[in-house]
Protein backbone atom coordinates (compact mmCIF):
# COMPACT_ATOMS: atom_id res chain seq x y z
CA UNK A 1 0.00 0.00 0.00
CA UNK A 2 1.31 3.44 -0.75
CA UNK A 3 2.17 5.81 2.06
CA UNK A 4 0.76 8.86 0.31
CA UNK A 5 -2.13 8.77 -2.13
CA UNK A 6 -3.05 11.92 -4.00
CA UNK A 7 -6.22 11.68 -6.08
CA UNK A 8 -7.59 14.31 -8.45
CA UNK A 9 -6.26 17.28 -6.50
CA UNK A 10 -7.17 20.63 -8.05
CA UNK A 11 -6.28 24.15 -7.07
CA UNK A 12 -6.72 27.46 -8.87
CA UNK A 13 -5.42 30.90 -8.06
CA UNK A 14 -7.72 33.63 -9.40
CA UNK A 15 -8.76 31.52 -12.37
CA UNK A 16 -5.31 30.15 -13.13
CA UNK A 17 -5.37 26.37 -12.78
CA UNK A 18 -2.20 25.48 -10.90
CA UNK A 19 -3.29 21.90 -10.32
CA UNK A 20 -5.67 20.15 -12.74
CA UNK A 21 -6.40 16.90 -10.96
CA UNK A 22 -3.10 15.46 -9.82
CA UNK A 23 -2.87 11.74 -9.03
CA UNK A 24 0.22 10.29 -7.48
CA UNK A 25 1.42 7.65 -5.08
CA UNK A 26 4.48 7.56 -2.88
CA UNK A 27 5.74 4.14 -1.86
CA UNK A 28 7.18 3.77 1.65
CA UNK A 29 10.90 3.41 2.24
CA UNK A 30 11.92 4.97 -1.07
CA UNK A 31 13.05 8.26 -2.53
CA UNK A 32 10.54 9.50 -5.07
CA UNK A 33 11.47 12.41 -7.29
CA UNK A 34 8.94 14.99 -8.45
CA UNK A 35 10.15 16.86 -11.50
CA UNK A 36 8.65 19.13 -14.08
CA UNK A 37 9.21 22.50 -15.74
CA UNK A 38 8.76 25.76 -13.86
CA UNK A 39 5.11 26.45 -13.24
CA UNK A 40 4.14 22.78 -13.43
CA UNK A 41 2.56 23.03 -9.97
CA UNK A 42 5.12 21.14 -7.92
CA UNK A 43 5.35 23.58 -5.04
CA UNK A 44 1.59 24.18 -5.08
CA UNK A 45 1.08 20.44 -4.78
CA UNK A 46 3.43 20.35 -1.77
CA UNK A 47 1.53 23.23 -0.20
CA UNK A 48 -1.79 21.43 -0.74
CA UNK A 49 -0.49 18.19 0.76
CA UNK A 50 0.99 19.95 3.79
CA UNK A 51 -2.19 21.96 4.42
CA UNK A 52 -0.70 25.41 3.80
CA UNK A 53 -2.90 25.95 0.74
CA UNK A 54 -6.21 24.07 0.89
CA UNK A 55 -6.97 21.98 -2.20
CA UNK A 56 -10.11 23.00 -4.12
CA UNK A 57 -10.97 19.40 -4.86
CA UNK A 58 -9.68 15.85 -4.75
CA UNK A 59 -8.40 13.83 -1.84
CA UNK A 60 -5.11 13.23 -0.08
CA UNK A 61 -4.59 10.15 2.07
CA UNK A 62 -1.51 9.67 4.20
CA UNK A 63 -0.72 6.45 6.03
CA UNK A 64 -4.31 5.29 5.75
CA UNK A 65 -6.05 8.49 6.91
CA UNK A 66 -7.60 11.33 4.99
CA UNK A 67 -5.57 14.52 5.51
CA UNK A 68 -7.18 16.61 2.77
CA UNK A 69 -8.75 19.19 5.08
CA UNK A 70 -6.26 19.20 7.94
CA UNK A 71 -4.39 22.31 9.10
CA UNK A 72 -0.60 22.35 8.53
CA UNK A 73 0.13 21.67 12.20
CA UNK A 74 -2.16 18.62 12.16
CA UNK A 75 -0.54 17.30 8.98
CA UNK A 76 2.90 17.64 10.55
CA UNK A 77 1.78 15.92 13.74
CA UNK A 78 0.42 13.04 11.64
CA UNK A 79 3.99 12.38 10.46
CA UNK A 80 4.22 14.28 7.17
CA UNK A 81 6.43 17.36 7.15
CA UNK A 82 7.54 19.66 4.33
CA UNK A 83 10.62 21.78 3.93
CA UNK A 84 10.68 25.17 2.25
CA UNK A 85 12.24 25.93 -1.10
CA UNK A 86 13.94 29.19 -0.15
CA UNK A 87 15.37 28.23 3.22
CA UNK A 88 12.86 29.95 5.47
CA UNK A 89 12.61 29.58 9.16
CA UNK A 90 13.26 31.47 12.32
CA UNK A 91 16.20 33.84 11.79
CA UNK A 92 16.10 35.19 15.36
CA UNK A 93 16.12 31.75 16.99
CA UNK A 94 19.36 29.84 17.37
CA UNK A 95 20.02 26.74 15.31
CA UNK A 96 19.37 24.62 18.41
CA UNK A 97 16.07 26.39 19.06
CA UNK A 98 15.09 25.94 15.42
CA UNK A 99 15.57 22.20 15.86
CA UNK A 100 13.90 21.95 19.28
CA UNK A 101 10.83 23.76 18.01
CA UNK A 102 9.98 20.98 15.58
CA UNK A 103 10.01 18.27 18.24
CA UNK A 104 6.52 16.91 18.94
CA UNK A 105 4.87 16.28 22.32
CA UNK A 106 6.62 18.93 24.40
CA UNK A 107 4.25 19.51 27.35
CA UNK A 108 6.12 22.75 28.10
CA UNK A 109 4.38 24.30 25.11
CA UNK A 110 1.26 24.58 27.28
CA UNK A 111 1.03 27.73 29.36
CA UNK A 112 0.41 25.93 32.64
CA UNK A 113 3.38 23.61 32.32
CA UNK A 114 5.52 26.53 31.13
CA UNK A 115 4.64 28.70 34.15
CA UNK A 116 5.12 25.85 36.61
CA UNK A 117 8.19 24.53 34.79
CA UNK A 118 6.72 21.06 35.12
CA UNK A 119 8.97 18.07 35.56
CA UNK A 120 7.55 16.43 32.43
CA UNK A 121 8.42 19.53 30.37
CA UNK A 122 12.00 19.64 31.65
CA UNK A 123 12.47 15.90 31.09
CA UNK A 124 11.11 16.13 27.55
CA UNK A 125 13.34 19.15 26.89
CA UNK A 126 16.42 17.09 27.84
CA UNK A 127 15.27 14.29 25.56
CA UNK A 128 14.70 16.49 22.53
CA UNK A 129 17.92 18.38 23.23
CA UNK A 130 19.87 15.12 22.97
CA UNK A 131 18.06 14.34 19.74
CA UNK A 132 18.76 17.80 18.31
CA UNK A 133 22.45 17.48 19.14
CA UNK A 134 22.54 14.09 17.39
CA UNK A 135 20.77 15.36 14.28
CA UNK A 136 23.04 18.41 14.18
CA UNK A 137 26.07 16.12 14.32
CA UNK A 138 24.74 14.07 11.42
CA UNK A 139 24.25 17.24 9.35
CA UNK A 140 27.61 18.82 10.31
CA UNK A 141 25.87 21.62 12.17
CA UNK A 142 27.28 20.91 15.65
CA UNK A 143 29.64 23.88 15.62
CA UNK A 144 26.88 26.36 14.81
CA UNK A 145 24.19 25.13 17.25
CA UNK A 146 24.45 28.33 19.30
CA UNK A 147 24.40 30.63 16.26
CA UNK A 148 21.35 32.53 15.16
CA UNK A 149 19.83 30.85 12.12
CA UNK A 150 20.28 34.11 10.21
CA UNK A 151 24.08 33.78 10.59
CA UNK A 152 24.24 30.52 8.64
CA UNK A 153 25.53 30.17 5.09
CA UNK A 154 23.10 29.22 2.33
CA UNK A 155 24.17 25.59 2.42
CA UNK A 156 23.93 25.37 6.21
CA UNK A 157 20.40 26.79 6.02
CA UNK A 158 19.48 23.99 3.62
CA UNK A 159 20.90 21.42 6.05
CA UNK A 160 19.04 23.04 8.95
CA UNK A 161 15.84 22.81 6.92
CA UNK A 162 16.36 19.04 6.67
CA UNK A 163 17.33 18.80 10.34
CA UNK A 164 14.17 20.60 11.45
CA UNK A 165 12.04 18.24 9.40
CA UNK A 166 13.78 15.25 11.00
CA UNK A 167 13.09 16.59 14.50
CA UNK A 168 9.35 16.20 13.91
CA UNK A 169 9.81 12.41 13.83
CA UNK A 170 8.26 12.10 10.37
CA UNK A 171 7.34 9.10 8.27
CA UNK A 172 7.43 11.17 5.09
CA UNK A 173 9.35 14.34 4.29
CA UNK A 174 8.43 16.52 1.32
CA UNK A 175 11.67 18.21 0.29
CA UNK A 176 11.28 21.29 -1.88
CA UNK A 177 14.55 21.69 -3.81
CA UNK A 178 16.95 20.66 -1.04
CA UNK A 179 19.95 21.34 -3.28
CA UNK A 180 18.95 24.58 -5.02
CA UNK A 181 21.63 27.26 -5.00
CA UNK A 182 24.15 25.03 -3.26
CA UNK A 183 27.71 24.30 -4.44
CA UNK A 184 28.35 20.92 -6.15
CA UNK A 185 30.30 19.44 -3.23
CA UNK A 186 27.48 20.20 -0.84
CA UNK A 187 24.89 18.88 -3.33
CA UNK A 188 26.72 15.55 -3.16
CA UNK A 189 26.87 15.73 0.62
CA UNK A 190 23.16 16.53 0.91
CA UNK A 191 22.45 13.57 -1.37
CA UNK A 192 24.40 11.27 0.97
CA UNK A 193 22.52 12.63 3.99
CA UNK A 194 19.22 11.94 2.27
CA UNK A 195 20.24 8.33 1.68
CA UNK A 196 21.15 8.04 5.33
CA UNK A 197 17.75 9.40 6.30
CA UNK A 198 15.96 6.86 4.11
CA UNK A 199 18.09 4.12 5.68
CA UNK A 200 16.59 5.16 9.03
CA UNK A 201 13.14 4.34 7.68
CA UNK A 202 11.94 7.76 6.54
CA UNK A 203 10.33 8.10 3.11
CA UNK A 204 11.20 11.06 0.90
CA UNK A 205 9.40 12.88 -1.87
CA UNK A 206 11.61 15.49 -3.41
CA UNK A 207 11.26 18.29 -5.89
CA UNK A 208 14.55 18.98 -7.62
CA UNK A 209 15.79 20.60 -10.79
CA UNK A 210 19.29 19.12 -10.68
CA UNK A 211 18.81 16.04 -12.84
CA UNK A 212 22.05 14.39 -11.78
CA UNK A 213 20.80 14.40 -8.20
CA UNK A 214 17.45 12.92 -9.27
CA UNK A 215 19.29 10.28 -11.33
CA UNK A 216 21.57 9.38 -8.44
CA UNK A 217 19.02 9.29 -5.65
CA UNK A 218 15.52 8.53 -6.85
CA UNK A 219 14.06 5.07 -7.04
CA UNK A 220 11.05 6.42 -8.86
CA UNK A 221 10.39 9.65 -10.72
CA UNK A 222 7.07 11.41 -11.32
CA UNK A 223 6.82 14.14 -13.94
CA UNK A 224 4.35 16.96 -13.44
CA UNK A 225 3.43 19.34 -16.27
CA UNK A 226 0.68 21.95 -16.50
CA UNK A 227 -0.85 20.84 -13.23
CA UNK A 228 -1.14 17.16 -14.15
CA UNK A 229 0.92 14.03 -13.81
CA UNK A 230 2.47 13.51 -17.21
CA UNK A 231 4.34 10.29 -16.64
CA UNK A 232 6.18 8.20 -14.07
CA UNK A 233 8.84 5.53 -14.01
CA UNK A 234 12.54 5.09 -13.44
CA UNK A 235 14.76 8.08 -14.22
CA UNK A 236 15.98 6.46 -17.46
CA UNK A 237 12.44 5.82 -18.67
CA UNK A 238 11.36 9.33 -17.86
CA UNK A 239 14.43 11.06 -19.26
CA UNK A 240 14.15 9.18 -22.55
CA UNK A 241 10.51 10.08 -23.01
CA UNK A 242 9.68 12.40 -25.89
CA UNK A 243 6.73 14.08 -24.13
CA UNK A 244 8.85 14.90 -21.11
CA UNK A 245 11.51 16.46 -23.33
CA UNK A 246 8.82 18.53 -25.03
CA UNK A 247 7.39 19.65 -21.69
CA UNK A 248 10.81 20.91 -20.63
CA UNK A 249 12.15 22.21 -23.94
CA UNK A 250 8.99 23.17 -25.79
CA UNK A 251 7.66 21.82 -29.07
CA UNK A 252 9.38 22.17 -32.44
CA UNK A 253 7.40 24.56 -34.56
CA UNK B 1 9.17 65.75 48.06
CA UNK B 2 9.68 62.16 49.22
CA UNK B 3 5.94 61.63 48.83
CA UNK B 4 6.24 62.79 45.24
CA UNK B 5 9.12 60.40 44.59
CA UNK B 6 7.17 57.51 46.13
CA UNK B 7 4.17 58.39 43.96
CA UNK B 8 6.42 58.35 40.90
CA UNK B 9 7.65 54.93 41.99
CA UNK B 10 4.06 53.68 42.00
CA UNK B 11 3.54 55.16 38.51
CA UNK B 12 6.69 53.49 37.28
CA UNK B 13 5.45 50.20 38.77
CA UNK B 14 2.18 50.47 36.85
CA UNK B 15 4.08 51.30 33.66
CA UNK B 16 6.41 48.35 34.32
CA UNK B 17 3.48 45.96 34.72
CA UNK B 18 2.02 47.18 31.43
CA UNK B 19 5.39 46.90 29.71
CA UNK B 20 5.67 43.29 30.91
CA UNK B 21 2.24 42.54 29.43
CA UNK B 22 3.24 44.24 26.21
CA UNK B 23 6.41 42.16 26.23
CA UNK B 24 4.37 38.97 25.89
CA UNK B 25 2.08 40.27 23.14
CA UNK B 26 4.55 42.31 21.12
CA UNK B 27 7.99 41.35 22.43
CA UNK B 28 7.57 37.58 22.28
CA UNK B 29 4.71 36.89 19.86
CA UNK B 30 5.37 39.93 17.65
CA UNK B 31 1.70 40.95 17.62
CA UNK B 32 1.26 44.68 17.28
CA UNK B 33 -1.20 45.99 19.83
CA UNK B 34 -1.79 49.73 19.86
CA UNK B 35 -4.82 49.25 22.07
CA UNK B 36 -3.01 48.63 25.35
CA UNK B 37 -4.84 51.42 27.05
CA UNK B 38 -8.17 49.77 26.19
CA UNK B 39 -7.27 46.67 28.20
CA UNK B 40 -5.92 48.90 30.95
CA UNK B 41 -9.29 50.71 31.01
CA UNK B 42 -11.26 47.45 31.08
CA UNK B 43 -9.28 46.34 34.13
CA UNK B 44 -9.65 49.72 35.83
CA UNK B 45 -13.42 49.98 35.27
CA UNK B 46 -14.10 46.36 36.19
CA UNK B 47 -12.32 46.62 39.51
CA UNK B 48 -13.67 50.10 40.28
CA UNK B 49 -17.29 49.09 39.60
CA UNK B 50 -17.04 45.85 41.56
CA UNK B 51 -15.52 47.53 44.62
CA UNK B 52 -17.55 50.78 44.55
CA UNK B 53 -20.99 49.51 43.45
CA UNK B 54 -20.90 46.01 44.91
CA UNK B 55 -18.52 46.58 47.80
CA UNK B 56 -16.34 43.63 46.90
CA UNK B 57 -12.84 43.44 48.40
CA UNK B 58 -10.06 45.18 46.46
CA UNK B 59 -8.19 41.90 45.86
CA UNK B 60 -11.27 40.40 44.21
CA UNK B 61 -11.70 43.54 42.11
CA UNK B 62 -8.11 43.47 40.90
CA UNK B 63 -8.31 39.79 39.98
CA UNK B 64 -11.61 40.35 38.18
CA UNK B 65 -10.00 43.29 36.36
CA UNK B 66 -7.24 41.01 35.09
CA UNK B 67 -9.75 38.33 34.11
CA UNK B 68 -12.04 40.80 32.30
CA UNK B 69 -9.09 42.20 30.35
CA UNK B 70 -8.01 38.65 29.43
CA UNK B 71 -11.51 37.87 28.17
CA UNK B 72 -11.52 41.03 26.07
CA UNK B 73 -8.04 40.08 24.87
CA UNK B 74 -9.35 36.71 23.66
CA UNK B 75 -12.20 38.42 21.80
CA UNK B 76 -9.96 41.07 20.21
CA UNK B 77 -7.40 38.47 19.13
CA UNK B 78 -10.09 36.26 17.58
CA UNK B 79 -11.56 39.22 15.70
CA UNK B 80 -8.16 40.30 14.40
CA UNK B 81 -6.77 36.84 13.76
CA UNK B 82 -6.40 37.32 10.00
CA UNK B 83 -4.73 40.70 10.33
CA UNK B 84 -1.10 41.50 10.58
CA UNK B 85 1.17 44.49 10.82
CA UNK B 86 -0.42 47.86 10.07
CA UNK B 87 -3.96 46.47 9.95
CA UNK B 88 -3.67 44.94 13.38
CA UNK B 89 -2.23 48.24 14.63
CA UNK B 90 -5.19 50.26 13.31
CA UNK B 91 -7.84 47.86 14.59
CA UNK B 92 -6.36 47.63 18.08
CA UNK B 93 -6.01 51.41 18.18
CA UNK B 94 -9.68 51.64 17.22
CA UNK B 95 -10.58 49.11 19.89
CA UNK B 96 -9.03 51.23 22.64
CA UNK B 97 -10.86 54.32 21.37
CA UNK B 98 -14.11 52.32 21.32
CA UNK B 99 -13.65 51.44 24.98
CA UNK B 100 -13.07 55.10 25.78
CA UNK B 101 -16.14 56.26 23.84
CA UNK B 102 -18.18 53.52 25.50
CA UNK B 103 -17.01 54.65 28.93
CA UNK B 104 -17.94 58.25 28.08
CA UNK B 105 -21.44 57.47 26.83
CA UNK B 106 -22.75 54.53 28.84
CA UNK B 107 -23.42 56.75 31.81
CA UNK B 108 -25.66 54.20 33.58
CA UNK B 109 -22.65 51.94 34.00
CA UNK B 110 -19.56 54.12 33.99
CA UNK B 111 -20.90 57.49 35.13
CA UNK B 112 -19.75 58.93 31.80
CA UNK B 113 -17.17 61.66 31.61
CA UNK B 114 -17.61 62.46 35.31
CA UNK B 115 -15.79 59.21 35.97
CA UNK B 116 -15.91 57.04 39.06
CA UNK B 117 -14.61 58.55 42.25
CA UNK B 118 -14.15 57.18 45.73
CA UNK B 119 -12.54 53.97 44.56
CA UNK B 120 -11.25 52.30 47.72
CA UNK B 121 -7.52 51.92 48.36
CA UNK B 122 -6.02 49.53 50.88
CA UNK B 123 -6.21 51.14 54.37
CA UNK B 124 -6.54 54.58 52.79
CA UNK B 125 -8.62 55.94 55.69
CA UNK B 126 -6.27 54.70 58.39
CA UNK B 127 -3.01 55.94 56.93
CA UNK B 128 -1.38 59.30 56.26
CA UNK B 129 -0.80 60.06 52.55
CA UNK B 130 2.90 59.25 52.85
CA UNK B 131 2.15 55.95 54.60
CA UNK B 132 -0.49 55.07 52.02
CA UNK B 133 1.85 55.80 49.13
CA UNK B 134 4.60 53.76 50.76
CA UNK B 135 2.28 50.82 51.29
CA UNK B 136 1.11 51.06 47.71
CA UNK B 137 4.67 51.20 46.46
CA UNK B 138 5.41 48.02 48.42
CA UNK B 139 2.37 46.36 46.84
CA UNK B 140 3.52 47.46 43.37
CA UNK B 141 7.01 46.10 43.98
CA UNK B 142 5.57 42.70 44.92
CA UNK B 143 3.14 42.64 41.98
CA UNK B 144 5.81 43.67 39.45
CA UNK B 145 8.24 41.12 40.92
CA UNK B 146 5.69 38.32 40.61
CA UNK B 147 4.79 39.39 37.06
CA UNK B 148 8.47 39.59 36.17
CA UNK B 149 9.14 36.05 37.40
CA UNK B 150 6.12 34.68 35.52
CA UNK B 151 7.03 36.44 32.26
CA UNK B 152 10.61 35.19 32.58
CA UNK B 153 9.29 31.66 33.10
CA UNK B 154 7.26 31.96 29.91
CA UNK B 155 10.18 33.44 28.05
CA UNK B 156 12.54 30.60 28.99
CA UNK B 157 10.05 27.83 28.21
CA UNK B 158 9.04 25.83 25.16
CA UNK B 159 5.89 28.01 25.12
CA UNK B 160 7.99 31.15 24.74
CA UNK B 161 9.97 29.45 21.99
CA UNK B 162 6.76 28.84 20.03
CA UNK B 163 5.75 32.51 20.43
CA UNK B 164 9.13 33.70 19.16
CA UNK B 165 8.86 31.27 16.24
CA UNK B 166 5.46 32.74 15.33
CA UNK B 167 7.00 36.21 15.52
CA UNK B 168 9.60 35.17 12.92
CA UNK B 169 7.41 33.16 10.50
CA UNK B 170 3.85 32.10 11.19
CA UNK B 171 3.65 29.71 8.27
CA UNK B 172 6.79 27.83 9.16
CA UNK B 173 5.63 27.67 12.78
CA UNK B 174 2.43 25.98 11.57
CA UNK B 175 4.46 23.48 9.55
CA UNK B 176 6.52 22.90 12.71
CA UNK B 177 3.31 21.48 14.18
CA UNK B 178 2.14 24.46 16.24
CA UNK B 179 -1.47 25.61 16.23
CA UNK B 180 -0.64 29.24 15.56
CA UNK B 181 -4.10 30.69 16.31
CA UNK B 182 -4.18 29.12 19.76
CA UNK B 183 -0.81 30.61 20.66
CA UNK B 184 -1.71 34.06 19.41
CA UNK B 185 -4.90 34.05 21.48
CA UNK B 186 -3.01 32.86 24.54
CA UNK B 187 -0.34 35.52 24.11
CA UNK B 188 -2.99 38.22 23.82
CA UNK B 189 -4.87 36.90 26.85
CA UNK B 190 -1.79 36.57 29.07
CA UNK B 191 -0.51 40.02 28.16
CA UNK B 192 -3.98 41.45 28.76
CA UNK B 193 -4.06 40.04 32.29
CA UNK B 194 -1.03 42.19 33.15
CA UNK B 195 -2.62 45.22 31.46
CA UNK B 196 -5.94 44.70 33.25
CA UNK B 197 -4.31 44.25 36.66
CA UNK B 198 -2.25 47.39 36.02
CA UNK B 199 -5.45 49.32 35.25
CA UNK B 200 -7.20 48.02 38.36
CA UNK B 201 -4.22 48.92 40.56
CA UNK B 202 -4.13 52.38 39.00
CA UNK B 203 -7.77 52.99 39.96
CA UNK B 204 -7.32 51.84 43.53
CA UNK B 205 -4.27 54.03 43.85
CA UNK B 206 -5.64 57.31 42.54
CA UNK B 207 -9.22 56.59 43.77
CA UNK B 208 -10.59 58.16 40.59
CA UNK B 209 -10.89 57.06 36.99
CA UNK B 210 -12.51 58.80 34.01
CA UNK B 211 -12.48 58.18 30.25
CA UNK B 212 -10.03 61.00 29.52
CA UNK B 213 -7.29 59.14 31.44
CA UNK B 214 -7.33 56.32 28.90
CA UNK B 215 -5.91 58.15 25.91
CA UNK B 216 -3.71 56.59 23.19
CA UNK B 217 -0.69 58.53 24.48
CA UNK B 218 -0.43 56.08 27.38
CA UNK B 219 -0.14 53.19 24.91
CA UNK B 220 2.68 55.04 23.19
CA UNK B 221 4.51 55.64 26.46
CA UNK B 222 4.44 51.91 27.19
CA UNK B 223 5.58 51.05 23.70
CA UNK B 224 8.34 53.59 24.16
CA UNK B 225 9.28 52.04 27.50
CA UNK B 226 9.63 48.63 25.91
CA UNK B 227 11.57 49.98 22.92
CA UNK B 228 13.97 51.89 25.15
CA UNK B 229 14.34 49.04 27.62
CA UNK B 230 14.61 46.21 25.12
CA UNK B 231 11.86 44.46 23.18
CA UNK B 232 11.64 40.81 24.20
CA UNK B 233 13.48 41.28 27.47
CA UNK B 234 11.64 41.39 30.81
CA UNK B 235 14.42 43.24 32.59
CA UNK B 236 14.40 45.72 29.75
CA UNK B 237 10.64 46.18 30.06
CA UNK B 238 10.90 47.08 33.75
CA UNK B 239 13.95 49.29 33.26
CA UNK B 240 12.35 51.00 30.27
CA UNK B 241 9.25 51.82 32.30
CA UNK B 242 11.39 53.50 34.96
CA UNK B 243 13.39 55.38 32.33
CA UNK B 244 10.23 56.72 30.68
CA UNK B 245 8.66 57.84 33.97
CA UNK B 246 11.98 59.36 35.01
CA UNK B 247 12.24 61.38 31.80
CA UNK B 248 8.60 62.44 31.86
CA UNK B 249 8.96 63.67 35.43
CA UNK B 250 12.46 65.12 35.26
CA UNK B 251 11.52 67.33 32.37
CA UNK B 252 8.76 68.78 34.55
CA UNK B 253 11.48 70.38 36.68
CA UNK B 254 14.05 71.12 34.02
CA UNK B 255 11.83 72.86 31.49
CA UNK B 256 10.73 75.75 33.76
CA UNK B 257 14.40 76.58 34.32
CA UNK B 258 14.84 77.39 30.64
CA UNK B 259 14.37 81.14 30.28
CA UNK B 260 11.99 82.87 27.87
CA UNK B 261 9.60 80.07 26.95
CA UNK B 262 5.89 79.98 27.61
CA UNK B 263 4.32 77.10 29.56
CA UNK B 264 2.75 75.78 26.33
CA UNK B 265 6.14 75.71 24.64
CA UNK B 266 7.49 74.08 27.76
CA UNK B 267 4.95 71.24 27.56
CA UNK B 268 5.87 70.66 23.93
CA UNK B 269 9.54 70.75 24.85
CA UNK B 270 8.99 67.96 27.38
CA UNK B 271 7.60 65.68 24.68
CA UNK B 272 10.50 66.67 22.47
CA UNK B 273 13.07 65.76 25.13
CA UNK B 274 11.42 62.36 25.61
CA UNK B 275 11.42 61.61 21.86
CA UNK B 276 14.98 62.80 21.36
CA UNK B 277 16.13 60.58 24.24
CA UNK B 278 14.45 57.58 22.63
CA UNK B 279 16.09 58.34 19.29
CA UNK B 280 19.48 58.61 20.96
CA UNK B 281 18.98 55.29 22.77
CA UNK B 282 17.86 53.51 19.61
CA UNK B 283 20.65 55.08 17.54
CA UNK B 284 23.34 53.65 19.78
CA UNK B 285 21.55 50.59 21.13
CA UNK B 286 19.06 49.39 18.55
CA UNK B 287 18.03 46.48 20.75
CA UNK B 288 17.25 48.79 23.68
CA UNK B 289 19.16 49.29 26.93
CA UNK B 290 19.02 45.55 27.70
CA UNK B 291 18.58 43.72 24.38
CA UNK B 292 16.81 40.40 24.04
CA UNK B 293 18.92 37.39 25.01
CA UNK B 294 20.63 35.60 22.10
CA UNK B 295 19.17 32.29 23.11
CA UNK B 296 16.54 31.10 25.59
CA UNK B 297 17.63 27.67 26.72
CA UNK B 298 15.07 25.87 28.84
CA UNK B 299 17.61 23.49 30.34
CA UNK B 300 21.33 24.24 30.40
CA UNK B 301 23.37 22.83 27.54
CA UNK B 302 27.08 22.72 26.84
CA UNK B 303 27.28 24.15 23.35
CA UNK B 304 30.25 25.42 21.41
CA UNK B 305 30.42 29.21 21.41
CA UNK B 306 28.70 30.75 18.40
CA UNK B 307 31.12 31.02 15.52
CA UNK B 308 31.53 34.07 13.37
CA UNK B 309 30.75 33.14 9.81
Amino acid sequence: MSLLEVRGVTRSFYGVHALNGVDLDVEPGKITGLIGPNGAGKTTLFNCISGLVPADGGSIRFDGTDITRLRPDQVTRSGLVKTFQIARGFPRLTVLENLLLYAPDQPGEHVGAALLRSRAAVAREREIMAKAVEIAAMLNLSHVLANKASDLSGGQKKLLEIGRALMSEPKLILLDEPAAGVNPTLVREIGEKLREIVARGVTLLLIEHQMDMIARLCDHVIVLAEGRRLLEGSFEEVAGNHEVQQAYMGRRA
Amino acid sequence: MENYIIAMGVSAGIYALMALGMNIIWGMAGLINLGLVGFFAVGAYTSALLTVKFGLPIVVGVMAGGAAAALVGVIVSLVTVRMRGDYLAIVTLGFAETIRVFATNEIWLTNGSDGISGIPGPFRGALTPVEFNSLYLAIMVVVVAVAYVLVERLSYSPFGRVLRAIRDDEQVAAVAGKQVLLYKVQAFALGSVALGVAGALYGHYTSYIAPDIFVPLLTLYIKLALLAGGVGNSKGAVLGAFVVVFFLECTRFIVPLIPAITPVQGAALRELIVSVSLLVILRFRSGGLIPEARSHLVVPAALPAPTRS
